[in-house]
């Protein structure tokens, strides 16, 4: 009696999956630059999926392509995923720009999103994330931890979000400490855990007693470990890889973002946007903070909330120019467009930014 | 009862076409079992791997996009290989001819005439040629293994082409990101079908049937072939190594550069700081598995090519990882390495004293 009841229960049941995933079951689909792995850039997007997954259940289903180089490769990478009947389509690196609109092109119906580009079309959207709150945050953090006064930062390319990073991590630490002063070694790989270590030991040796990144593997954070320093983790918490070192992190956290989009495209109201969001819809987190006085997480705390707020934007003048002159005056803001195209140092960072 | 390797007294004609099948059924084999321990019905999966590539007419055109630059690199390693010479810097060689070549739409965007497009082709032969004589120099002249040098100057190219998209070729209007302006009208490849296969697939075929005609049916050719096994022997027939050196690099050299410029002014359209996925580096993989002969490259080329779509099928379909396709691809060279053996060894079973009356 109970094993039929089962039995009949089980059918009606896969026969509503069957009619749910019909017409109005959402396919959506992800293109990963590197492999996924259990930390950083790629890893931050997967999260996202997974919430998607998580949120929606049976309405969707997602697919994903990882380890997709920029390049020749993305185009077919993208037109497979919209092919296969992806109606929800993120690209989350910045050279899958051009390809992304290529497809967008030739698949009208198919609904896009693409991560840190600014190229939009009627059915390509485009996010990122304003990291560089974050970086504010750990600059100041910087300030007050550092004995010596230097900081050694770990770049990978000198695009505008990698300056604007330096730059807001700069202006955190000179409100602390007007003197302070940030070191940089540009390693040319976004993940390169030998390079990454070679530049973290040049750092220290060069009295930098904290140590921070913009790319993407835990060997930094592990050497500054290692060496009796301290630094923050990039993209995801790391803590697990440095315990006793990591002060905090900024992480990206791309799932409520996704989870609203998968929803605009399910409800039909998704239409393009051009989304930077930062703390105060929380795509932008700080990682707990460890190891690290009171005094010092009130602060830290304090400026985050001020931000999540919008009482203070992190590029409030005055702000100077390495060369001495004056980018925006008392009482003004840096406009996106600028922030967006930054291509020029901070006063005080000891670096030629490479043209 | 034990196996025993036998040399074969001379190479195995049979053998020569029958070992890559062996791999190939045995790489399927293997891979059945490996999806059939993922919990995946091996059939479906073998199917998505290795027969859907080939089943529509997009996977056919991207299959294409997606061997043409290996065809093409790999058709002129083989004649490098062949006379004994090493150039396994053809991915710098690809950068080169793409900088070259694009100098042409970068430098001189207005510049819109039907000659633009064949004096880019022509520049990125050049370019790549030339950045492969200076291994063929160093090594005629001072005797630099070139190896090293053409290795070395993979990352020179790289770098080179880096520089130029981070600095002085960068889009004026592309919010300082690293990459050119798009190249426009008569600076972009003529496509077919969906629009991405491109000139440089039928330069490929051209290549692979020039050369081969080349290889097997000319003088030089045989030169190549002679001073690749021996050398001494060439020698006395008036065969100069050193020439004989120049020209495998120019040649495989001005292969890979054409390929470059192929990729920027076809699939890419632009430069970046990237534009080769390994292409270089595959194309060596390409041209052993196609016994160094011209037209078993291009199959090589197609069968690589398929494993690569393949394994991207089978991550959207299957919803198996990235590493499983890698697992996949080295599962089939070590094979077709392995089984390679058996051109020169025959399999014997018996006891250890057959072998001994067999040897004596």
């Amino acid at each position: 009696m109970t094993k039929r009841f089962a039995f009949a229960a089980g059918l009606a049941l896969a026969l509503m999956s069957a009619t749910a995933s019909g017409a109005d079951k959402l396919k959506v689909g992800f293109i990963y630059v590197g492999p996924i792995g259990d930390h950083g850039w790629t890893y931050q997007h997967d999260v996202g999926r997974l919430a998607i997954e998580e949120e929606f259940g049976d309405q969707v289903e997602t697919v994903y392509v990882e380890n997709i180089a920029e390049g020749p490769d993305a185009e077919r990478a993208i037109t497979r995923l919209a092919r296969d009947g992806a109606g929800l389509i993120f690209t989350t690196s910045f050279g899958f720009m051009d390809p992304t609109i290529k497809v967008a092109e030739r698949f009208p119906d198919v609904k896009f999103e693409h991560a840190t580009g600014y190229k939009r079309a009627d059915n390509v959207s485009t996010y990122s994330a304003r990291f560089y709150e974050g970086r504010y945050v750990i600059g100041q953090i910087a300030a007050r931890v550092s004995k010596s006064g230097v900081a050694g930062y770990i770049a990978s390319f000198p695009i505008p979000e990698v300056v604007r990073g330096i730059n807001a991590f700069m202006l955190g630490a000179q409100s602390i400490n007007p003197d302070f002063k940030v070191k940089v070694v540009w390693v040319s790989t976004w993940f390169d855990p030998g390079k990454e270590a070679d530049a973290a030991k040049v750092l220290i040796g060069q009295g930098a007693d904290i140590i921070t990144q913009h790319t993407d593997s835990t060997a930094p954070l592990q050497i500054a470990a290692d060496l009796g320093v301290v630094g923050f983790g990039q993209a995801s918490d790391m803590i697990a890889f440095a315990p006793d070192s990591q002060l905090t992190a900024i992480i990206d956290n791309w799932a409520p973002y996704y989870v609203a989009r998968a929803k605009a495209a399910l409800d039909g109201t998704w239409e393009s946007v051009d989304v930077w969001d930062g703390m105060a819809p929380g795509m932008v987190e700080m990682a707990p903070y460890t190891n690290l006085p009171d005094d010092v997480v009130a602060m830290a705390k304090e400026t985050e909330a001020r931000i999540t707020s919008g009482e203070f934007h992190p590029f409030s003048g005055p702000i100077y120019k390495q060369d001495g002159t004056m980018a925006i005056g008392e009482g003004e803001v840096l406009d996106d467009g600028t922030l967006l195209g930054m291509n020029w140092y901070v006063q005080g960072i000891d670096d030629k930014l490479p043209q | 009862m034990r196996l025993m390797l036998e040399r074969r007294p001379e190479q195995s004609r049979t053998m020569t076409v029958g070992s890559p099948l062996i791999a190939v059924a045995i790489t399927v084999a293997a891979a059945g079992i490996v999806f059939h321990a993922r919990g995946l019905d091996p059939f479906h999966a073998l199917y998505v791997y290795f027969v859907e590539p080939v089943m529509s007419v997009w996977s056919l055109e991207e299959l294409v996009v997606k061997t043409a630059p290996l065809v093409l690199i790999g058709v002129g390693l083989a004649v490098c290989f062949r006379a004994n010479l090493w150039n396994i810097g053809a991915e710098g060689q690809l950068t080169a001819g793409a900088i070259t070549g694009a100098a042409i739409p970068i430098l001189a965007p207005e510049w819109q005439s039907p000659f633009a497009l064949p004096l880019m082709l022509l520049a990125g032969i050049a370019g790549g040629a030339a950045w492969a004589a200076v291994p063929a120099f160093l090594r005629n002249r001072f005797g630099v293994n070139e190896i090293l040098t053409s290795l070395m100057l993979v990352y020179v190219a790289q770098y080179l082409l880096d520089w130029l998209v981070r600095g002085p070729w960068r889009d004026p209007h592309g919010y300082n990101f690293p990459e050119s302006a798009s190249f426009e009208g008569w600076h972009v490849l003529p496509t077919l079908g969906d629009g991405r296969v491109h000139l440089g697939a039928a330069l490929a075929v051209v290549a692979v049937v020039v050369l081969f005609v080349f290889m097997s049916r000319t003088l030089k050719g045989f030169e190549i072939r002679v001073s690749g096994e021996a050398p001494r022997a060439g020698g006395f027939g008036g065969f100069s190594r050193p020439r004989t050196v120049w020209f495998c690099f120019a040649l495989s050299g001005g292969l890979a550069g054409l390929a470059g410029i192929c990729e920027a002014a076809g699939p890419i359209g632009q430069l970046q700081p990237i534009i080769s996925p390994g292409y270089g580096f595959t194309a060596i993989i390409v041209a052993f598995l196609g016994r160094l002969n011209p037209i078993v490259v291009l199959l090589a080329g197609v069968v690589l090519g398929i494993s690569y779509l393949g394994g991207e099928a089978a991550q959207v379909e299957l919803g198996i990882s990235d590493k499983t396709a890698q697992v996949f691809q080295g599962t089939l060279l070590f094979l077709i390495l392995a089984c390679d053996t058996l051109i020169r060894y025959r399999i014997r079973v018996g006891r250890r004293d057959d072998a001994a009356s067999a040897q004596a």
